[in-house]
């Protein structure tokens, strides 16, 4: 630790906001991927399986782990998530127009002339912090927040997402190599481990294995989970998992999550489905939300 | 033996130099550091962000005066400007401090992301600009660096000719709302300004009138205009030098005013001849419908000549002599 952070250093307790329980959660997570699907429809465009495949992390860091909402988020304290992933904005749209932040009718102008809501995460949408998109960025800027937390003892964490495949992008490794460095355990990397890429699987294209072992050797403490478990994500994002160390959780997760044509297959990386499709992936999700009922 | 080490001046330009009672200052490196030390002293929400550029920067007083205000990220360029625009994100006044060859070139998808797209109030110091690292070759040069930002929406592009220019811009971005990027070099200035001149970003700084050749010229340049002009002086011609400190946004103004009197303009920029200070001020002239005879003085689009940073001035007529020699010849 350099000398002149010690008189600093101070890790909080995190505190949460919100309290759903797990059923309410995952009847929430079926909506929020209806709300998903009809937005990359209606845009044309827009990353499926990747948003799939997340929306569960952002469902519990949105509802039960982030001091962040509509009416505190001018406020410097606030908790603060960067989407690495950004390509994933859908989703993150989605969870935004559901906790109050724009109405989710603005979900139809996405992509179209002249709408605020861009492809990629911007600034101008309520709730988003940064503008991310380009690969291997949300890292760095993470640790930069991080560092300003640290340097004013302020309580707030900082958590980012990231894709497995965007971890062949070098600037993420300059970035875990300074979040150890720094001890910097109010920071959360979350990897959305869905092991697809445009190409195919990550392992073909550039394989990462072994993937929690390079985190540990970078100095950070690791935990694996599935990245669709409300439980262990929940256990995992409440506080840091080790004192003096940035956190990151390998989210072991499937590519287009929900969908039974979606999942696992490479192509819905950023596949738009057509109406027939978008009528069956629907009725699959109203299928599970009654069944989900049901058993209730 | 070893390469001697040139002046940037020969004897008959330091003797202009003294005719026009032109003092030598500090480098603008130095200048940097010591006005960003003061302003930090101040201002405890001032961060330098360095990547191993501590002691190049001349910024270790600062680390030792200021220890919790600079953030060492090792030799990671990349990282150092994400980190910079995180640290402005939550509120801290950040100056990412580097090699602007590496800055601008390595990380230039952050500077344009992280800093300009997602508008936060950073501030990037490429120091050791344009071809201060001179025989070390085209891996430390910077100059595409002017042509690189120009070309992104959402930054301030400051050269500073001198001592005054640099300090009245590192304060002008400690307390900017938006993006900044300075850029120096680290050999001593000659004091170009008196001390009543006011800087103003975006607002060109005439310190010479007359109008028979117009010489426009940025950063460290400047100085090679300014004793040009005095050499001209003494063959009859009266020629204006203008010091464009900002080089986006540009002053148009300023230089439609000496397109339209003067018999003839002159660029001068340490920087490759595209995209830089004098392809803008011919687009401001063209686009006008101003047409005076015009000639972009800068390094050509060709490997760059083996030399310190004074052999390579000289070689491609960045001097008194060039650039009176140029003059001449285009108003003949």
């Amino acid at each position: 630790l350099p000398a002149h952070f010690e008189i600093i250093y101070i890790t909080h307790e995190p505190k949460h906001f919100l309290s759903m329980t797990d059923r309410e959660l995952q009847l929430k997570a079926i909506h929020l991927r209806r709300k998903t699907l009809e937005a990359i429809f209606g845009a044309g465009a827009g990353h499926t399986g990747g948003g799939l495949s997340c929306l569960d992390i952002l469902n519990v860091l949105y509802n039960r782990i982030l001091n962040v909402s509509p009416e505190n988020f001018s406020s410097p304290t606030r908790d603060r998530y960067v989407q690495s992933k950004g390509h994933s904005v859908e989703a993150l749209y989605a969870v935004l127009a559901d906790r109050g932040f724009f109405p989710e009718s603005e979900l139809k102008t996405i992509c179209h002339y002249k709408s605020y809501f861009v492809g990629h995460p911007t600034r101008h949408i309520p709730g988003i912090e940064m503008n991310t998109g380009a690969l291997g960025h949300g890292l760095p800027i993470c640790i930069g927040m991080a560092l300003a937390g640290k340097m004013d003892s302020a309580p707030y964490r900082v958590f980012t997402l990231l894709g497995d495949g965007e971890l062949a992008e070098g600037s993420n490794w300059e970035a875990a190599l300074a979040a150890s460095h720094y001890k910097l355990d109010n920071l959360i990397a979350i990897i959305d481990h869905n092991t697809l890429q445009i190409t195919g699987h990550t392992r073909d294209v550039m394989s990462n294995k072994p993937l929690d072992e390079k985190w540990r050797a970078f100095g950070w403490a690791v935990k694996v989970v599935n990245g669709h478990d409300y439980a262990q994500l929940t256990d995992v994002l409440s506080k840091p998992v080790e004192i003096g160390k940035p956190t990151c959780i390998i989210a072991n997760t499937i590519k287009g999550r929900g969908v039974s044509f979606m999942e696992n297959v490479a192509k819905w990386h950023h596949g738009v489905p057509s109406d027939a499709e978008l009528k069956q992936a629907l009725a699959e999700l109203f299928a599970a939300e009654a069944k989900l009922k049901e058993v209730a | 033996m070893s390469a001697p080490v040139p002046s940037m001046f020969t004897p008959a330009a330091k003797a202009m130099a003294e005719k026009l009672a032109l003092k030598m200052g500090r480098a603008n490196l130095d200048e940097f550091a010591a006005t960003l030390e003061e302003l930090a002293k101040v201002d405890p929400n001032i961060v330098a962000v360095t990547s191993d550029s501590r002691g190049s920067g001349k910024l270790a007083p600062f680390g030792k005066a200021l220890p919790k205000q600079i953030v060492e990220v090792g030799i990671a360029e990349q990282n150092l400007v994400g980190i910079t625009a995180g640290l402005a994100a939550c509120g801290k006044k950040s100056f990412g401090v580097s090699p602007a060859c590496f800055l601008t070139a390595r990380s230039l998808e952050q500077i344009k992301n992280d800093v300009c797209y997602s508008d936060v109030p950073a501030v990037l110091v490429g120091i050791s600009a344009g071809l201060s690292y001179g025989a070390l070759g085209t891996t430390h040069h910077s100059l595409h660096d002017l042509a690189a930002l120009r070309a992104i929406h959402n930054i301030s592009i400051i050269v500073p000719a001198d001592n005054f220019e640099t300090r009245e811009a590192i304060r002008f971005a400690a307390t900017a709302k938006k993006p900044v990027f300075v850029r120096f070099g680290k050999a001593a200035m000659f004091n170009l300004h008196k001390s009543e001149t006011k800087f103003e970003t975006g607002k060109a700084i005439q310190l010479r009138d007359g109008n028979d050749v117009a010489f426009i010229a940025t950063g460290e340049t400047v100085v090679h205009a300014l004793l040009a002009a005095g050499k001209l002086a003494e063959q009859g011609l009266n020629c204006r030098v203008i010091s464009m400190h900002t080089v986006k946004p540009l002053d148009a103004e300023i230089i439609l005013r000496a397109g339209r009197e003067c018999r003839a303009v002159v660029t001068v920029e340490e920087h490759m001849v595209h995209g830089g200070l004098g392809e803008a001020c011919a687009a401001v002239l063209m686009n006008a419908g101003a047409h005076p005879l015009f000639k972009i003085v800068g390094i050509p689009d060709e490997d760059t000549v083996t030399g310190a940073q004074p052999d390579i001035f000289r070689h491609y007529g960045i001097s008194m002599e060039g650039l009176s020699e140029l003059a001449l010849k285009m108003i003949k």
